[in-house]
């Protein structure tokens, strides 16, 4: 028996290339039936196109990839090719999001399980491929409990959302002012409206613009020259104009924080050039983020996960070689009961294939 | 007999305090269950050496600088164990073992543990008294360790600069809270201790009372600034650690005079 993963992924290929191979089960179904082999399963997402199988002889790349292509001759070049251990390291590394484009993503898990539903339900995943599965399953489980593999955002839009949380905790009864339509602004507010924010306030010179925004994300249009006002209540604050010159400044904003001495504002400056004055960070209860320190705190969070892909990939190891050493076992054993066992297993109901 | 059972409490807080410390340092900090676990196990061994002695004294064990410094980690500890987990401040335990272990271990160490008579005459509102207010002390010293959570947390998010201990911080508005609740929670329990006094049927020492009327004076001042002089949050949150800082001294200062200088 021979357990391997064949695939492309973004480490190897370019998006063109990938699309290609953007096969459905057919794929998978026409690769069991020309190659005999017993179980095979498709994982498939935006980054990675991969087959996992396990067969009785050894299955070519190229036999593999001309499946995934319905026939048409496509080069090899662009696959790897894991056997064995190798292929149980790598699923184990891709389910715990070592091997994504943004270390730690989580999506690549609930996706994985979908595979492996997908492939429980075509009858693709047999005893050994179920078992790889739910224990890449617990691996990551595991990984994201034990390390801060998954901690800290990496994008803008989520940065600027976990410092809300960060500040208020529950978002659901805190007021949000938009100011300015733009596309990021929006995108922001969007991202905090994701997070229960149910009070935005949208304003900008173009009073349509508002109006459209505020109405296609459940809020309100006030008056541009209202905004201002507007701090003495609201809980985030972002501002996004295409202002030459700051807005808002330390002399503007100091008396509307008189009566808000108790409750925290947070400013999320993403206009370039910045619409909020940088000393503004300085006034009591003030937390300032402007597009630099948003993109910072990415990076830095970025620089936490990759700092704990050694402590992850120490877990993986432990799994790896426990998984690798059933496996051989079993191989070797190769009795009906261990068989029994599997299939009884395999028929278990699909408790962790939920995303 | 009765210390052996402090010595094993000091080491689960030690225990604690270590884990902590080493989490800390690889940047990899989680709080989880055995740090909370350690705490419950100290705080049983703690309950256990005020019970035997206690039991030895034939009253509340608070006849000596020792056991109010032991009253008052034991409080510390108790306020943690109710408060932190209902307030889903995990990361409280980080900070809350090392105090105890201070107090405790310089109680340890320190020539304190002076001999008493081993009957003495109970006084009930004078034990009440007192007990109420070292466990208002242990409030207050949760409340200290909150602020200085908060002040951790906003120094990071004010310079921008998130360290793998912040995403285990609660939110801001989480501590001040949390801050506020336990002084009044504080607040509440030391008035009740400083009432009680009045009804020992004991003389008063002037010196003692002006020092617990200006404790209460202060914890006061710094729950009503809030809304007379517009306090910042971060402005409470450093006015209950400099509170904490100053009642400390004051009790190590009361115990130790009227141990001394009786009446």
């Amino acid at each position: 028996m021979n357990l391997f993963c064949v695939g492309i992924s973004h480490h190897t290929a370019n998006v063109e290339t990938r699309e290609r191979y953007g096969c459905g089960m057919d794929a998978v179904c026409a690769l069991r039936r020309s190659t005999d082999c017993a179980e095979a399963l498709l994982f498939s997402t935006c980054n990675r196109v991969e087959v996992y199988g396990v067969s009785d002889r050894i299955l070519e790349t190229a036999e593999i990839a001309r499946c995934l292509t319905a026939g048409c001759s496509e080069e090899a070049a662009a696959f790897y090719r894991y056997e064995e251990r190798d292929c149980v390291q790598h699923l184990f590394r891709v389910a715990c999001g070592l091997d994504s484009m943004v270390v730690g993503e989580t999506e690549v898990l609930g996706q994985a399980k979908q595979a492996y539903a997908a492939a429980r339900a075509s009858g693709g995943a047999g005893p050994v491929l179920h078992r790889l599965f739910q224990r890449a399953f617990r691996v990551a489980k595991q990984v994201r409990t034990h390390t801060d593999i998954t901690r800290g955002a990496v994008s803008v839009g989520s940065v600027a959302v976990d410092l809300a949380g960060k500040i208020f905790g529950e978002l659901g009864e805190r007021k949000v002012l938009l100011v300015g339509a733009g596309e990021m602004g929006e995108r922001t507010a969007r991202a905090l409206l994701s997070r229960g924010v149910r009070d935005l306030r949208v304003a900008s010179r173009s009073g349509d613009r508002a109006g459209d925004l505020a109405s296609v994300a459940g809020g309100r249009a006030i008056a541009f020259a209202e905004w201002e006002e507007q701090c003495r209540e609201v809980d985030i604050l972002i501002s996004a104009t295409s202002a030459r010159e700051p807005l808002l400044t330390q002399e503007k904003l100091r008396p509307l924080l008189r009566e808000r001495w108790d409750r925290p504002l947070f400013i999320i400056d993403i206009a370039v050039p910045r619409d909020v004055a940088p000393n503004v960070n300085e006034l009591e209860g003030v937390f300032l983020y402007d597009m630099d320190a948003l993109q910072s705190i990415a990076e830095q969070s970025m620089a936490l996960r990759r700092e704990q892909v050694a402590a992850a990939e120490q877990i993986i190891a432990a799994h790896v070689a426990d998984f690798s050493r059933r496996l051989v076992r079993d191989r070797a054993a190769d009795s009906a009961g261990a068989i029994a066992r599997d299939t009884a297993i395999s028929e278990a109901p699909l408790r962790a294939a939920q995303p | 007999m009765d210390r052996l059972l402090l010595v094993v409490s000091t080491c689960c807080f030690l225990l604690a305090v270590v884990r902590s410390a080493l989490l800390l340092r690889t940047g990899n900090f989680r709080p989880g269950r055995s740090n909370f676990f350690a705490i419950v196990v100290g705080f049983a061994f703690q309950t256990a050496f005020l019970w035997v002695r206690g039991q030895a004294l034939g009253r509340c064990p608070l006849t000596n600088l020792f056991e109010v410094f032991i009253f008052l980690a034991w409080s510390v500890a108790l306020i943690y164990i109710i408060v932190g987990p209902a307030y889903r401040l995990s990361l409280m335990g980080a900070f809350t073992a090392p105090l105890v272990l201070v107090i405790q271990g310089l109680a340890l160490l320190a020539p304190i543990d002076t001999p008493r008579p081993p009957k003495m005459e109970v006084n009930a509102w004078l034990e009440f008294h007192a007990s109420m207010s070292i466990v208002a002390y242990g409030a207050f010293a949760l409340a200290g360790i909150a602020g200085l959570m908060y002040l951790l947390q906003e120094g990071q998010l004010k310079r921008h600069q998130l360290r793998s201990v912040f995403h285990h911080l609660p939110p801001l508005t989480d501590l001040y809270a949390a801050m506020t609740r336990l002084l009044w929670v504080g607040f509440g329990l030391y008035t009740a201790g400083l009432v009680s006094g009045f009804f020992t049927g004991e003389p008063l020492p002037k010196v003692k009372m002006a020092c617990a009327i200006a404790v209460w004076i202060f914890y006061g001042a710094i729950l009503q600034g809030r809304h007379l002089f517009r306090l910042a949050p971060r402005h409470v949150a450093v006015l209950c650690v400099i509170a904490f800082s100053a009642a400390v001294s004051v009790l190590w200062g009361i115990t130790f005079v009227s141990e001394r200088v009786p009446g």
